[in-house]
């Protein structure tokens, strides 16, 4: 099969087990002080890498992580090299520069063609979203920009010769697509979990020992100057909320009670 | 992570009543109850069942046949009822379900409380145990009835006096961190309340969501911060009591030093009830950490485990919060019946280890667990090893530790003992039982006992050490009893690390106190409830 040359881009968001809190302006979700961790898609992008090469061997040359973050992402590609990648490369963000916070979709596929392009990646897999910003469209505009196939929400990923089987949930089943090499694959929340348990709760620990390998292997250090792409803001955000708190429930007497409850609220 | 509803208070007998020491019925001790730290639901000694919610529970009187009812206590009567009507709400089985007070949550003991008292006071807890001493009546305070040990529901038909209702925060020092709060107040409503000022209760436990801070306190619960905090007996400044007599005793203290004679306050702290009644308490809380790292691994012999410890206490230092011991069966078990994947691959070692760091820089505190990691693997002091990388993998590294009591009900039922034991010979105890049962044909993949696990609060010197059966059998129970209380006495250990004594360890009470210690708890009970002194020594029942 075509040796495979993969390019796993990873987000540092706030930990989804945190609940996140909007500021007092009212402009953005407030980070400071607040635990930070690899976006959960993007951790089963980096487990079906490495299992990709336990299935397939040799054939998968090369696992490179990537990231632009402020520095502290390090400490996530870190995570990401001991779970297996075997590099990683950092875009460093001056957060003190405003239109290098919170980089666009657009902007951030138009970074990762040019990472593809620098490092000769035949293969991106991304997780389908980053849960910060839900926007889930980089995955298909780096397809776009690159002119690749695209295989997305991927339950089920086989490389089968120069072409990828993907296998992706749908309403009512399920959906298998073939597309040929070089192509982007995004993740979705049943990859390489069993069906029927919760996200991460098979997902791998970062063994000692790997922990100790990954402080070994390479990391680069480039900043958003080292590529010639535009970075221009197209979004404006208007306002940051909260959802509504739930309102609380009544309580009946009885069954009747219950049953006319219902009919008045018309569910039944 | 643990437990919950406890609660406390003292008194159990209150007023006169009885006495503490073990007297039968009324007396009980105070229910707190709670413990802490198994893990929420556990037992103490005895046995729980797998499916004992679809059965009515057991009287407490008919379980413990040897427990009477002692006739001087009076009988409640309609003018006494109407008497506390005019004190405060009053729940009396005429008109209400008393079930949830009769019983406590693991459905193991149930008396036959006629009424439930609801003050709101201080001055409404005076004036009932001033009128129960003088009238004879027995009482049980109960807190958040989270209790193990059978503390905190009435044997017979004692009052119980609910703390529920008394449950503000009555002030809280920023700069010292001094809360101090009534008695009915829910753990982890004081640890959210604190959360939001930037400072952390010193006390968890899984009850949290349901004990009462001063049933914590009236049974001394330990739980999951004792390794970092130490007990309440360090962190609790003052206690605010009624005596049996209904005598408030306000020693409401916020200072730190008070070198002014007695310290009176200890007495209360795990009194589990029979001194007094604690109505408020004031305790010291520490800044809250915003920064935790959970490392689990495997070692191969205890020798080894002592050795990570030592390491631990010494190189990850003031941000050690939590060296939890686990052994392979434990795990074995939990995987078994969770069907989750172990977090380490790989053969399978003796022993597990889960360690907790809490601090306030991240940098500094990853680089401490790192480098204590590393050298521990580099040496082979471990096994194997995983380091959580974030809130989720913490959670679950826990849950192996958390959900091992839950997960040994499910074969049918489990003896469980919550001992303390020095340090060397922790683990004895687990291979001594388990070769007493091989040896006596009752281990086995076809025969009662499923295994012998232990686990627990290394950092505490208190192990758990429960035996998951298929069936219990009277059999089981004599090699198990009193063989394991010997075993401890002769190590001068506990048999009841944090449990306390309730009900269930009141006749064991011997292994672990001498006569004269157990002579000097009895005048003091006498000091504190004259009225009803202590009963008489047989087996000291005590507290």
């Amino acid at each position: 099969m075509t040796s495979l040359r993969i390019l796993v881009p990873i987000k540092r968001v706030i930990d989804y087990a945190i609940k996140p809190r909007v500021n007092a302006t009212k402009t953005a979700v407030m980070t400071s002080g607040v635990k930070m961790s690899m976006n959960p898609f993007d951790e089963l992008s980096i487990e079906e890498s490495v299992r990709l090469r336990e299935r397939n061997g040799d054939a998968v040359q090369d696992i490179l992580a990537f990231s632009a973050g402020p520095a502290k992402a390090a400490d996530t590609l870190r995570t990401a090299m001991a779970m297996g990648a075997d590099r990683a490369l950092l875009v460093e963000l001056d957060e003190k520069r405003p239109e290098e916070i919170d980089l666009e979709p657009l902007a951030v596929a138009k970074l990762l063609r040019e990472v593809v392009r620098q490092e000769g990646c035949n293969m991106v897999i991304c997780g389908k979203q980053s849960i910060d910003d839900d926007s889930g469209q980089t995955g298909q505009m780096l397809a776009g920009l690159l002119g690749w196939g695209q295989a997305t929400q991927a339950a089920k990923v086989e490389v089968q010769g120069s072409e990828v089987v993907v296998t992706k949930e749908v309403d009512g089943g399920e959906e298998v697509v073939r597309v040929k090499l070089p192509a982007v694959v995004t993740t979705d929340l049943r990859l390489n979990e069993p069906w029927g348990f919760p996200i991460s709760c098979q997902r791998r620990y970062a063994t000692l020992p790997n922990i100790m390998k990954a402080k070994k292997k390479p990391m680069e250090k480039k900043t958003l100057a080292d590529f010639n792409v535009e970075f221009r803001k197209r979004l404006e955000t208007v306002e940051v909320v909260e959802p509504p708190p739930r309102q609380g429930g009544g309580k009946v007497d009885s069954v009747d009670g219950l049953i006319s409850r219902l009919k008045e609220l018309g569910a039944i | 992570m643990t437990p919950t509803r406890l609660i406390t208070r003292a008194i159990r007998r209150p007023g006169l009543i009885v006495p503490p020491f073990c007297r039968p019925v009324l007396l009980r001790l105070s229910g707190q109850r709670f413990s802490a730290t198994e893990s929420h639901r556990q037992i103490t000694t005895t046995a729980t069942t797998a499916n004992s919610q679809k059965k009515e529970v057991r009287l407490t009187a008919e379980s413990y046949p040897s427990i009477e009812r002692d006739a001087r206590f009076a009988k409640l009567t309609s003018e006494d009822v109407a008497h506390f009507r005019s004190i405060c709400p009053v729940l009396s089985a005429e008109s209400d379900d008393l079930e949830a007070f009769n019983t406590d949550w693991m459905r193991k003991y149930r008396g036959q409380t006629r009424l439930v008292l609801k003050p709101k006071s201080t001055a409404n807890v005076s004036e009932i145990l001033k009128y129960c001493n003088s009238r004879s009546l027995a009482v049980v305070p109960q807190g958040g009835n989270t209790g193990l040990v059978g503390g905190s529901v009435p044997i017979y038909d004692e009052i119980v006096v609910s703390m529920n209702s008394m449950s503000n925060i009555r002030s809280f020092d920023p700069v010292s961190g001094i809360l101090i709060c009534d008695a009915g107040v829910v753990l982890e409503t004081a640890d959210n309340y604190l959360a939001g000022q930037g400072h952390i209760f010193p006390l968890d436990l899984g009850a949290k969501g349901s004990c009462h801070v001063a049933g914590n306190v009236a049974t001394n619960a330990g739980g999951l911060r004792l390794l970092r905090y130490g007990s309440l007996h360090g962190t609790v400044l003052g206690v605010e009591a009624v005596l049996p007599d209904g005598t408030i005793m306000n020693d409401l203290s916020t200072l730190r030093k008070n070198n002014t004679g007695y310290d009176l306050k200890q007495l209360f702290i795990g009194s589990e009830g029979t001194l007094g009644i604690i109505t408020a308490v004031s305790i010291i809380c520490p800044p809250r950490p915003n920064v935790q790292n959970v490392a689990f691994f495997g070692v191969n012999t205890f020798e080894k485990v002592l050795e990570a410890f030592i390491r631990a206490k010494r190189e990850l230092g003031e941000i050690l919060s939590a060296f939890e011991l686990m052994d392979g069966t434990s795990q074995r078990c939990v995987a078994q019946v969770t069907g989750k994947t172990r977090p380490l691959a790989g053969e399978e070692t003796k022993f597990y280890v889960l360690v907790e760091t809490s601090g306030s820089n991240k940098e500094h505190d990853d680089d401490k667990i790192d480098k204590f990691l590393m050298a521990l693997i580099e040496d082979e002091t471990i096994v194997n090893g995983v380091l959580a990388q974030d809130e989720t993998q913490q959670r679950n590294l826990w849950s192996w530790r958390e959900g091992i009591p839950e997960v040994l009900g499910h074969w049918g039922g489990v003896y469980k003992y919550d001992v303390s034991i020095p340090l060397k010979e922790l683990y004895s105890l687990v291979e001594d039982v388990k070769a007493r049962l091989i040896e006596h044909g009752l281990l086995g993949e076809d025969k009662t006992v499923v295994d012998v696990v232990g686990f627990g609060h290394m950092g505490d010197g208190n192990l758990h050490l429960n035996i998951p059966v298929r069936s219990y059998d009277s059999r089981v129970e004599q090699i198990l009893e009193p063989f394991v209380y010997e075993w401890i006495q002769k190590r001068k250990g506990s048999i009841s690390a944090e449990h306390g004594l309730g009900v269930a360890k009141r006749e064991y009470v011997q292994y672990s106190r001498g006569e004269t210690e157990l002579g000097i708890m009895r005048s003091l009970k006498n000091h504190f409830d004259p009225v009803w002194p202590a009963p008489v020594p047989i087996r000291a029942s005590c507290c």
